[in-house]
């Protein structure tokens, strides 16, 4: 058994070789390791991206009695391979009004701002991560945004108005949505104390809970902004194809419209990433490090790689629920939820969890109440005072739902119910129909 | 280009006197005693320089990569031009006009309050984190603070939800 597990020990034994080839310790550490991490990664993506479309397709299959793609190979699981092979094989067209540099650089920019993110995402323990930088949350927002630049230069330089507008709404859409996502985070960060993403991870453990129990309005919030940011439905108003064609991309064709879609992908699984290590834990799972402890730590950062991806195909699971649940919005609907729901939720958020924080300080010492274990990293707390803060989450919850409903009472949307009573056209019928009924014979 | 070649064959490099230089000059800025990357990664306390040396290399990753399929698909696809198919999609009706025309000043509005709020979140990033410290006098000024600073973007956010700012339609 022993034997057997020290099988899972890939990281020594490439050390090793690569210290026969008489490289230096540095070099291997920041040079060749690092490249073995990124190839793993970047294959992995494009796998995803591959078979996402797979797994979509399936899932909308299944929800809807069907099943999917089942001709090309053993349940259709080639078709990914032969969707890839035709898309190569097509032409690249490029239309003659188009502007023909910015038309041909706006996939390359879309495709390396949603895959530069996965340098820093933490996607383990030790080895698992690619670096772990110290402004690692910040590096991801501002790196992520810069995608919204390639879906409006597409859009712009393709000169068909199809695309133009496609274009202007998705950066309206994804600049929204930004704000919110932004401001959602900043209450996990109250407890992380930190900016380094594998160090939020790390502060969860230390204080052994997931943050969506401090957090639950922060983790919704954070949500729905990142799934309207990734343009997926039902926030998928840009390429709503019912009324603008495909939206931005309506001008490309062949490799470089998938890049477009490779992209859209990658960023999905950038926001699953953002969610599971902010607030489910990240490569946290109950009683795994006890395989650590036990001397089998190879062991231990493989499954640790496991929780993670499993974390994460949950809530990309969520995506494809969602896309065959809930209908499209309507543009004004989109950005009231936006400007009037979510940004003020998120603002009520910094304000809960500031409250809360400061709140469980106080209590410290109060009474012989204990509910402060240690601030050295991220913020411990006791049991006493995680029921205090889990109970100002679940709070925030209905406060948030509460004061949310109240400002938004007036709007259009809101009570539609109500609104069709006051303005009713047609009365219902009321006393004796007009034609009485023919008497009958008896 | 030195990192291909270190790959390929590390020993003609390091041996060679103008990358052996570089490379010592590369090897001075890093630290002495480094475990493995990964593993110098685990605390998050703070992370040197060095850290975004991994970041560099995946930038290059990520521009190399989407090149590649359409250096590959060029060998395979077939490349016709015909003057019909290069006009921009328009429900198979002849475009009269430019794209290129004047659009609604609401994205322009939604692109200021975005610049607004997103300011707002750079500031609060640092707050956050100092936020919850060993001094509780300290904690009670954050708070104060923010509130303060919140106080002030709540009053821009409503006067530009009375002018009708956040209204689409």
């Amino acid at each position: 058994m022993a034997n057997l597990l020290a099988l899972f020990a890939p990281p020594n034994v490439i050390n090793e070789l690569l210290q026969r080839l008489s490289l230096s310790p540095e070099t291997i550490n920041y040079v060749v390791w690092p490249f073995i991490q990124i190839g793993a990664v970047v294959t992995a993506i494009a796998l995803w991206a591959l078979y996402a479309t797979y797994m979509e397709r399936k899932i909308s299959a299944f929800m809807q009695a069907r099943l999917g793609p089942m001709r090309v190979g053993p349940w259709g699981l080639l078709q990914p391979i032969a969707d890839a092979i035709k898309l190569l094989t097509k032409e690249d067209l490029r239309p003659d009004k188009a502007d023909p540099y910015i038309f041909f650089f706006a996939p390359f920019i879309s495709v390396a701002a949603a895959f530069i993110v996965f340098a820093v995402m933490p996607f383990g323990p030790d080895w698992g991560v690619i670096t772990d930088i110290n402004i690692g949350l910040l590096f991801v927002l501002s790196v992520s945004s810069v995608g919204v630049l390639a879906l409006i230069l597409a859009g712009w330089s393709s000169n068909s108005k199809y695309a133009l507008l496609g274009g202007l709404r998705s950066s309206a859409q994804m600049i929204s949505y930004e704000v919110s996502m932004g401001l959602a985070l900043i209450g996990a960060l109250m407890f992380a104390r930190t900016l380094s993403l594998s160090g939020i991870v790390q502060a969860q453990g230390l204080d052994s809970i997931w943050y969506i129990f401090y957090q639950p309005l922060g983790l919704v919030i954070f949500l729905v902004s990142g799934i309207a940011e990734n343009n997926r439905a039902p926030f998928d108003l840009p390429e709503a194809e019912s009324e603008l064609v495909a939206g931005f991309h309506t001008e490309y064709s062949g490799m470089r419209w998938s890049l477009f879609f490779m992209a859209e992908y990658a960023a999905m699984i950038v926001v699953s990433a953002m969610a599971t290590t902010l607030y489910l834990g990240g490569w946290y799972f109950p009683f795994l490090w006890r395989i650590d402890h036990a001397g089998y730590h190879s062991l231990f950062v493989l499954l640790s790689l496991v929780v993670f991806i499993a974390k994460m195909v949950v809530l990309l699971y969520i995506y494809f629920w969602l896309r065959w649940t809930f209908p499209r919005y309507r543009y004004d609907q989109l950005m009231d939820l936006g400007w009037k729901w979510m940004l003020p939720a998120a603002l009520l958020n910094i304000a809960l969890t500031a409250f809360a924080v400061f709140t469980v300080q106080a209590l410290d010492g109060w009474h012989g109440l204990k509910t402060i274990e240690s601030l050295t990293r991220g913020v411990n707390l006791t049991w006493q005072g995680k029921v205090i803060m889990v109970a100002f989450g679940i709070a925030g919850l209905f406060i948030a739902a509460a004061m949310l409903s109240a400002i938004n009472w007036r709007s259009r949307d809101f009570n539609l119910k109500k609104q069709r009573r006051q303005v009713r056209l047609v009365s219902p019928p009321q006393g004796q129909p007009a034609v009485a009924p023919a008497p009958s014979e008896s | 280009m030195l990192i291909l070649r270190l790959l390929v064959d590390p020993d003609r490099v390091a041996n060679t006197a103008p990358t052996k230089h570089m490379l010592s000059l590369l090897l001075q800025a890093l630290p002495t005693n480094a475990a493995p990357v990964a593993a110098s990664n685990a605390n998050g306390a703070g992370s040197p320089l060095t850290a975004y040396w991994p970041v560099m290399i995946f930038f290059v990753f990520a521009i190399i990569f989407p090149v590649l399929p359409i250096v590959l698909g060029r060998l395979l696809r077939p490349n016709i031009y015909q003057k019909e198919k290069m006009r921009p999609y328009e429900c198979g009706i002849d475009p009269e006009t430019e794209a290129h025309d004047r659009f609604t000043v609401r994205y322009y509005i939604v692109a200021m309050l975005f610049l607004i709020f997103d300011v707002e979140t750079i500031f609060l990033l640092p707050w956050a984190i100092i936020f919850m410290g060993d001094d509780f006098t300290f904690t009670k000024f954050a708070l104060l603070e923010m509130f303060v600073f919140l106080g002030i973007l709540v009053l821009g956010y409503y006067y530009a939800w009375r002018k009708g700012a956040l209204e689409w339609a």
